[in-house]
């Protein structure tokens, strides 16, 4: 588990803070294929992807709260479902460590998903009474594209903006290991004796 | 060790859950002016400065979007006008940003005159925020308490009637759209004034609003306009919305006759495309 060092805290809340007000003050004014993107669950995503389930739920929950104190919404609804976001997204590094390119794209889509349904989910049990339309469920999966498109470069930008205050890459402490012969298969379990 | 990183995780994850529980049931239970909802107001005050500046620093991202949309739609044309679009681009993106904003206003005061709403004192906004989320059809605008807006004042725009003001801070207010499912709005409709209120048809949809409460009998047809009322339904106060603002016109009748029937609208303003707003504060033309 990556510790929460202070360098780390600050850099996080820097993203969040930045994130949610290009979200509220440009993003969602962007109309696109007639559905705006949503950068929380995508931040939130990265950042569980990078630091782990405890940083991933913590941000989650920040920036949740963030967003429904910002826009006005009810507060504990966003941060209870990024919470969950951010936090199934890091128990997805910490229990399979995925390698691919296309990870965050896979993740990012699934974490939207979520995002939206678990929303959609809290505003019934809040007592919204109003029948769902197809246009909210074209627009759900409109966002749904939108966003898997965005993932991998968020991800980049996300993993960028923290790789100074993280203590190791995965991928590199894999490489460096390998390189060195630690986790090498020709290495492990051939007793020559 | 392991169980104890185990032990930690699920530690904090149960805190934050319970937090957000908390937080959500205390919030929903208290009032509009709780203390949770008075710690929102303050924050959302404190910020609208910085939304407004961001919203403004990221206008020309925005315009810069909008571009690329145009350019596709006329791709033909843009491939002859390439190598010209390069060396105007800058310049291009600038004016056309001013000419929208300018037929927007222009168009606003045009709908100021024709209805007579000068004597209801418009204020201009800007939209400096719009809800991220489909289940919440709100905007912010830049004109607040220190503009004279109040909580109720009905919203316009260069079209139609938009929504009304929900929340007010000083530099800022709150504007919930008529889409937004917790709206309702008296209205009149069709040649012969048939009354009825106009609230959406389903969470999420932005182009289609029901009228509902209006008389079996009422004949009504596909492309009738829909006016607010001017009074409320139940005791013919008058309504915080002037009478003879547009809303949107007929768009086909269900079950037509019956007692079940449900009237579409699709309302006349854009609600995606929202840049300028006029919030009428004195509706009642007096001294509101």
């Amino acid at each position: 588990m990556i510790a929460l060092t202070p360098q780390l805290l600050a850099r996080l809340a820097a993203l969040g803070i930045g994130g949610v007000i290009v979200q509220t003050a440009a993003v969602s004014q962007l109309p696109i294929a007639g559905a705006n993107a949503d950068l929380s669950p995508l931040l939130v995503m990265a950042v569980g992807l990078l630091c782990g389930s405890l940083a991933g739920a913590c941000f989650g929950f920040g920036v949740g709260l963030f967003v429904d104190v910002v826009s006005l919404q009810t507060l504990g609804v966003s941060s209870l479902v990024l919470l969950g976001v951010g936090y199934g997204a890091g128990r997805i590094r910490e229990a399979r460590d995925p390698e691919g390119s296309l990870v965050p794209l896979a993740v990012g889509a699934l974490a939207t998903f979520a995002f939206a349904v678990g929303f959609a989910v809290m505003q019934f049990l809040l007592g919204v009474d109003a029948p769902v339309s197809w246009a909210l469920v074209r627009q759900t999966l409109a966002t749904l594209i939108v966003n898997t498109l965005l993932a991998i470069p968020l991800y980049a930008l996300v993993r960028r903006s923290l790789q100074a205050t993280l203590p190791e890459d995965p991928r590199r402490r894999r490489r460096r290991a390998y390189t060195t012969g630690g986790l090498s298969p020709l290495s492990r379990g051939v007793d020559l004796r | 060790m392991y169980d104890k990183t185990v032990r930690r995780r699920r530690a904090v994850l149960l805190l934050l859950v319970a937090c957000s529980l908390i937080l959500l049931t205390a919030y929903f239970g208290e009032s509009g002016g709780g203390a949770l909802h008075g710690v929102q107001r303050g924050t959302s005050a404190v910020l609208s400065p910085v939304q407004e500046g961001a919203s403004r620093a990221l206008k020309p991202v925005r315009d810069l979007f909008g571009w690329f949309g145009d350019t596709l739609a006329a791709k033909g044309q843009v491939k002859e006008l390439r190598a010209e679009r390069d060396r105007l681009r800058t310049e291009a993106l600038r004016r056309e940003a001013l000419e929208r904003d300018n037929k927007r206003l222009s168009d606003m005061l045009e709908l100021n005159g024709a209805l007579g709403l000068e004597a209801m004192a418009p204020r201009t906004g800007r939209v400096i925020f719009q809800s991220p989320t489909v289940w919440y059809a709100t905007i912010r605008v830049d004109k607040g308490s220190d503009d004279g807006v109040r909580v109720g004042h009905p919203v316009i725009n260069e079209e139609a009637l938009i929504g009304r003001v929900t929340q007010v801070f000083g530099g800022s207010a709150q504007v919930t759209l008529i889409t937004d499912t917790t709206m309702k709005v008296p209205a009149r409709a069709g040649p012969r004034g048939i009354f009825g209120v106009v609230e959406p048809a389903s969470a999420g949809n932005p182009n289609d609003l029901i009228m509902r409460f209006a008389p079996p009998g009422a004949r009504l047809s596909p492309g009738d306009r829909v006016l607010t009322r001017g009074t409320e339904p139940e005791d013919r106060r008058r309504s915080l919305y002037p009478p003879g603002l547009p809303i949107g016109r007929i768009t086909h009748i269900v079950n037509e006759g019956t007692d079940t029937q449900e009237i579409h609208l699709r309302p006349f303003a854009n609600m995606r495309s929202l840049d300028f707003v006029q919030i009428l504060t004195r509706p009642r033309g007096g001294g509101e």
